[in-house]
């Protein structure tokens, strides 16, 4: 006989494993509220979110309330989303291109979205009318649709889709370096070079009811598709032998992975790292069955997000650092112990 | 289920690559797909599984043309090998072999009991039971080939088509493969280079040329000393072998 059957599997195990992780994930956004330049303890925090949600009435400062409600939890919760959209998009986009190196930037998304979130900010486009998120966001889809559009023009393979999306990264990065130098003010750049790298500043509430539903709807979506990423293990005609509609899945999934990674980019800029890495992590621990990646990534990205945004916070006094910073400099080290625990027997 | 292949044309960048090929395969028969590099098996192996779609002509299953199927309904009952398909994914022989019930499964529908036969009885088949849990990169070519061919047999397909399935195999390896798939219940097509190997295990042949068929027939009717100077460019000597009673191809150096 073969294997233990995958009928039962050890589906109590997984279920605990999810419990586990939901908590883990509410514990770090727990510390993300209580954790900042004023300390809050985390009954505090619970008698804030609980004051607003079922209504309550602990007796709790007004400065204390609005901390909690207003800055920190909003800030945890859009730093949960970013990590989970980005992480996810990066784990579809590693399986649709079988590249291992595939993130959510491969086409072109960021660039477009800093070349748009500088022509608001610096040319003043769109004047009152465009905030600088809309305009990232316009800057993220025109560049997709170009690269898209390229991309299907030269014959559509995964190959030509990362070339295509080479090329619109470096375009729209060029443009963005141009209006840059010869536009900006010496604080104007480095309110944009700020923002290149990620920033969590000022996110409120409405930023989270849209970048919530966003990831939600995202997850459930490239869930329905996880054994069709299953069939592009061996490649496009092997997944289209196994009955996978591929031109389609791969339309959806792309569009999916684009609007994912343009709504989380426009509202914090773009955060690297994540998207790249913590698929990989992610498969380490659960394998590369799409039906346990997926969950994994989204949940891994939201809780590493959200403890870069805490030490993003704290490891200067009175300073901010960019997330991007934070995400690259501690998740590296962290990704390379993996890669070395994780390494292959020769 | 009976596959026919009715002057069928295929072009790839302005090169004619499928011909006009007619082709009949009876069900539950054996054919064997030989021709030199570049004569267009590969091309019409995929024509028939609809990977690529048909220039002209028509290809059916049964009485069904296939350009009138669901993609989900061709899986369902054509099953493809193809050559040298691999990945850098970090996957199992089990996790390879389990693909093969993808069409047969919804997008939410769970693992169920008739899913766990199929994918038990193709690593039977194949002789690798006891490496379910090996990782891909840790096999042969040869233990690859037959972990796609589980993959194949897991979805039970009453159309199986394999693309040079023995190559990397050793002798031994080439031999059961062969014979387990000239023994299944299904009609499949089996693209080939070794001619001997052709003429045991096939019932029929036939020859391409150029994106045509040049020669159809039983292995008797077939391979013929002219047929093989002709499209491989090769000199042999042919004869009836005294211990299989097929035909059997010597090749010859003077």
């Amino acid at each position: 006989m073969v294997q233990p059957s995958a009928i039962s599997g050890r589906w109590w195990a997984r279920l605990a494993l999810i419990v586990l992780s939901f908590i883990a994930l509410g514990f770090m956004i727990s510390l993300a509220v209580s954790i900042g330049e004023i300390a809050i303890p985390l009954e505090t925090t619970a008698k804030a979110v609980s004051n607003r949600l079922f209504g309550t009435a602990f007796e709790l400062s007004r400065i204390h309330q609005g901390i909690v409600w207003d800055y920190r939890l909003s800030r945890a919760l859009l730093a949960a989303s970013a990590g989970a959209a980005l992480a996810l998009s990066g784990a579809i986009l590693q399986a649709l291109l079988r590249n291992p190196l595939a993130e959510p930037y491969v086409l072109g998304i960021s660039a477009g979205a800093s070349t748009g979130a500088v022509a608001v900010m610096i040319l003043g486009f769109g004047y009152g009318v465009l905030t600088l998120s809309t305009g990232a966001f316009i800057g993220a889809v025109v560049a997709f649709v170009l690269v898209s559009a390229l991309a299907a023009g030269a014959g559509g393979g995964a190959d030509r889709i990362i070339l295509a999306g080479v090329a619109g990264s470096q375009l729209f990065n060029a443009l963005t370096s141009y209006i840059v130098t010869t536009s900006a003010n010496a604080e104007q750049a480095r309110g944009v070079m700020f923002w290149l790298l990620g920033s969590l500043s000022g996110v409120r509430w409405p930023d989270v009811y849209l970048a919530a539903p966003v990831a939600l709807i995202g997850f459930a979506i490239s869930m329905f598709f996880a054994r069709a990423l299953d069939a592009f293990t061996f490649g496009v005609d092997a997944a289209a032998a196994l009955g996978i509609a591929v031109n389609r899945v791969r339309i959806i999934l792309l569009g999916a992975t684009a609007l994912m990674t343009a709504a989380m980019v426009s509202i914090v800029g773009s955060i690297g790292f994540v998207g790249l890495v913590i698929p990989h992590a992610a498969r380490f621990l659960v394998g590369p069955s799409h039906g346990r990646l997926l969950p994994a990534s989204a949940i891994i990205g939201a809780i590493f997000m959200v403890a870069a945004d805490i030490v993003s916070r704290i490891i200067i006094p009175q300073q901010i650092l960019p997330i991007g910073v934070v995400t690259a400099l501690f998740g590296a080290p962290a990704f390379a112990l993996i890669l070395y625990k994780a390494r292959r027997p020769v | 289920m009976s596959i026919s292949i009715n002057d069928v044309h295929w072009s790839a960048g302005g090169v004619m690559i499928v011909n006009g090929i007619c082709i009949d395969v009876a069900a539950g028969k054996t054919l064997g797909l030989l021709g030199p590099n570049g004569s267009g098996k590969s091309s019409l192996l995929k024509l028939i599984c609809r990977l690529r779609n048909v220039k002209s002509g028509v290809i059916a299953l049964g009485k069904t043309d296939i350009a009138g199927m669901a993609r989900l309904d061709i899986a369902r009952r054509v099953a493809l090998v193809e050559q040298q398909a691999t990945t850098e994914a970090q996957v199992t022989v089990l996790d390879v072999v389990r693909l093969g019930r993808t069409p047969h499964r919804g997008p939410l529908a769970p693992w169920s009991a008739v899913d766990d036969k199929a994918v038990n009885d193709a690593l039977d088949h194949v002789g690798l039971p006891e490496r379910a849990g090996q990782f891909w990169h840790t096999l042969s070519g040869g233990e690859r080939q037959r972990v796609h061919i589980a993959r194949a047999l897991a979805q039970t397909p009453s159309e199986l088509l394999l693309d040079e399935p023995t190559n990397h195999l050793d002798i031994q390896h080439q031999l059961e493969i062969l014979s387990l798939v000239a023994k299944l219940p299904v009609t499949s097509i089996i693209a080939l280079h070794d001619l001997n190997l052709a003429a045991m295990f096939c019932d029929n042949l036939a020859v391409l040329h150029h994106g045509k068929v040049v020669a159809a027939g039983t292995p008797e009717e077939v391979l013929t000393e002219d047929l093989i100077a002709n499209v491989f460019g090769v000199r042999v000597y042919i004869e009836r072998s005294a211990h299989h009673g097929r035909q059997h191809v010597h090749y010859r150096l003077d």
